[in-house]
């Protein structure tokens, strides 16, 4: 009899009439409002993909039956082979991949260069004060705010008289110049969130201003290093203006080439080889950040925020 | 240098220091013994650790020398004065593991394999952290970091011991055990240490010679008990001893060739009081430590008076009183068992030899 009563009673109480164990969760309105927006958000921004991946998979005589929303019949990876391999810009028909190789001849020492720069920049500006550096850091930030088209022409005068115009070497030192102050900025505020006191440690222990920064600041630069990489990788990757401007036909980056096959006036418009060649073009950028989106935030949580 | 048969270590003379136009040390003289346990206190923002600092050579002074072991090292590099360090946030090296955190100066220096193995060996076991060395500091206790720091200054056989506040990130019970730790390792080194704090246990436990400091000047450079018991103004009064020294500001009276210390209706006789300097009737600040005044059981004190309870606090060992004399707030430290009971009106008596006279305009001692 009290046996049963008292089950009577566990029941109610795992029934969640009386508070016990885990609070139970309910979906509020608010809730279903966030997830409603997500889904539409994720929606808005995933059709044109989609649309996109489908179209580049179909043939051409599909295409112009205009069912653009339709999987395709019969997937074919034609136009994603013409559009690595066959496009046309203009005379030339390599398709992309020149362009691709292009882009990474300047992207990679366009960001190990401009990283290394800057984090060198920020560990001195950081523990190494020296006179005028707070205005020398005043006008790296100034240039994080002055807009790119301004100084477009000087620069093309000043690369030219030095030989550096439409060369390689030339379109890397204007990437490494225009990535300097928002990758100082980052680095510094980095290393002015880390103890004072780890820099004096190491400087009792008799180390220098490389030993410093080789020993013991590097090392503890991963994440913020990850977020330049990330930030420089894709800044580069998808520039198009000084890319036109200063890289020189012959060291055109992807994007570029990109535009010059879509914007091809000769011929039929092969929808399905634009699309392909447009994945292909995004697909870097996006893989970065599919592999490190986790140490992103991690590095901007780390670094960033610490003024 | 009156300690010159003992052999000066280090030695700071006419040392300033400004930030801009901050002054925040000033002109200060500061000799430290051979061996000696040197401890700086001070409030908060006193230029403790600016001037721990500027012995280490991380900070340019303005002005001044610093000789350690008998050299000129003003202008050196923190590694050429034979100086350790231990800092308040351990920083220990977070990417090495404790071994390479402790021979990262000795691999600067570029000391041979085998000697800085030695010296590892030596130092862990000191400091007992043989088990830790494989680990990286994230996986340490406080008390574990703590001496993992003090262990990177000991293998770099060192004259010279700065601490800056090495005890104050750990919890009461690991700063007691530490602190006697590092009174053991003192004894046992014989070092030159130079140890900075704002906890006055620390102070009066630890040093051979504290000195009270107050906006970048040394108020006060004695041993412990001459410091505690024979301050040289008021602030080292105030700012040493916890429950804080009794303080009545009344007048200095003298009646019949004898001094009197008079606060409205009380009469504070002076007759066992050491005066300092020659006294002269007018305004003065009386103080007196409440472990000083007992709960008078009729013998003969110099001084008696009633008074009334307010407040008692039992602290366990010791019970802290409250009183009214007077106008005057006063507190008394007894042990438990003297503690007054039920007791309205109690009577409370001192020797005046016990006491500290202030003068009430510059606040030094009479
Ligand atoms: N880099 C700096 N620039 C300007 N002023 C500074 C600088 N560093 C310290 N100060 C000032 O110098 C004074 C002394 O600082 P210090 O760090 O020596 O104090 P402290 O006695 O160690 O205090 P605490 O007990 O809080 O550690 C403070 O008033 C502080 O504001
Ligand atoms: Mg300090």
């Amino acid at each position: 009899m009290t046996a049963a009563q008292l089950t009577a009673q566990e029941l109610t109480d795992r029934a969640g009439l009386v508070p016990f164990g885990p609070k139970p969760r309910r979906t509020s309105a608010g809730r279903i409002g966030i997830y409603a927006f997500l889904i539409v958000a994720s929606l808005f921004f995933l059709i044109p993909v989609y649309i996109m991946i489908v179209t580049s998979l179909k043939g051409m005589p599909e295409i112009r039956l205009g069912h653009l929303f339709n999987f395709p019949v019969e997937p074919t990876f034609q136009p994603w082979a013409d559009a690595w391999l066959h496009a046309c810009t203009g005379r030339d028909c390599n398709g992309l991949s020149p362009g691709f190789y292009n882009s990474v001849k300047i992207t990679v020492p366009s960001v190990a260069i401009s990283i290394i720069c800057a984090s060198i920049n920020g560990y001195a500006l950081t523990f190494w004060p020296y006179k005028g550096a707070n205005l020398l850091f005043g006008l790296l930030v100034f240039g994080a705010f002055v807009p790119y088209q301004v100084v477009i022409y000087p620069l093309i005068i000043g690369l030219s008289s030095v030989g550096l115009f439409a060369t390689l070497p030339g379109i890397i030192i204007v990437h490494t110049i225009f990535g300097m102050p928002i990758l100082t900025l980052l680095f510094r505020n980095f290393y002015a969130a880390l103890p004072v006191e780890l820099f004096k440690a190491a400087r009792v222990d008799g180390a220098g201003f490389w030993r410093i920064f080789f020993s013991i600041m590097l090392p503890m630069s991963v994440p913020i290093t990850v977020v330049a990489v990330i930030l420089q990788v894709t800044g580069i990757w998808n520039d198009f203006l000084f890319g036109i401007v200063f890289a020189g036909r012959s060291n055109w980056p992807m994007t570029v080439q990109l535009n010059n096959i879509v914007n091809t006036t000769t011929g039929v418009r092969e929808y399905n080889v634009n699309m392909a060649a447009t994945i292909l073009t995004a697909a870097v950028p996006l893989i970065i950040y599919f592999v490190s989106g986790r140490w992103f935030v991690r590095g901007i949580a780390a670094g960033a925020v610490k003024g | 240098m009156d300690m010159a048969e003992n052999g000066t270590s280090v030695s700071i003379q006419e040392l300033s220091l400004n930030f801009g136009a901050v002054s925040v040390l000033k002109t200060l003289n500061l000799d430290v013994a051979e061996g000696e346990f040197i401890v700086l206190l001070g409030p908060s923002g006193c230029g403790k650790s600016t001037l721990l600092n500027c012995v280490a050579g991380l900070l340019d002074i303005s002005e001044g020398r610093i000789f350690i072991k008998g050299k000129n090292v003003t202008w050196e590099e923190p590694k050429d004065r034979g100086i350790g360090m231990v800092f308040q946030s351990y920083a220990l090296y977070p990417q090495m593991t404790v071994e390479k955190n402790l021979s990262f100066g000795l691999r600067v220096a570029g000391l041979p394999k085998d000697e800085i193995a030695k010296r590892i060996a030596r130092a862990s076991e000191i400091l007992q952290i043989e088990p830790l060395l494989q680990r990286k500091p994230a996986a340490l206790s406080g008390g574990q970091r703590q001496r993992v720091a003090i262990g990177r200054a000991l293998v770099r056989d060192v004259d010279v011991f700065l601490f800056d506040e090495p005890l104050s990130n750990l919890d009461a019970k690991l700063r007691s055990e530490l602190r006697v730790e590092i009174k053991l390792l003192h004894r046992k080194l014989q070092n030159t240490m130079i140890y900075v704090t704002h906890d006055q246990i620390e102070a009066m436990t630890l040093a051979d010679r504290i000195a009270v400091m107050k906006g970048g000047v040394i108020q006060q450079l004695d041993a412990p008990q001459t410091i505690y018991n024979r301050p040289v103004n008021r602030f080292v009064a105030g700012f040493l001893g916890s429950p804080a020294m009794n303080f009545i500001d009344g007048r200095l009276e003298k009646d019949k060739g004898d001094w009197h210390f008079t606060v409205e209706d009380v009469r504070i006789p002076l007759s066992t009081y050491a005066f300092e300097k020659e006294p002269v009737p007018g305004p003065a600040v009386f103080g007196i430590r409440p472990e000083h005044v007992a709960f008078n059981s009729g013998t003969g004190w110099p001084f008696t008076a009633d008074a009334t309870v307010e407040v008692v606090e039992p602290m366990g060992s010791d019970t802290l009183v409250w009183l009214k004399l007077g106008k005057q707030n006063f507190t008394v430290r007894v042990t438990s068992e003297r503690t007054p009971r039920n007791a309205d009106a109690v009577s409370i008596g001192f020797d005046p030899m016990r006491a500290s006279l202030f003068d009430a305009q510059t606040g030094s001692r009479l």
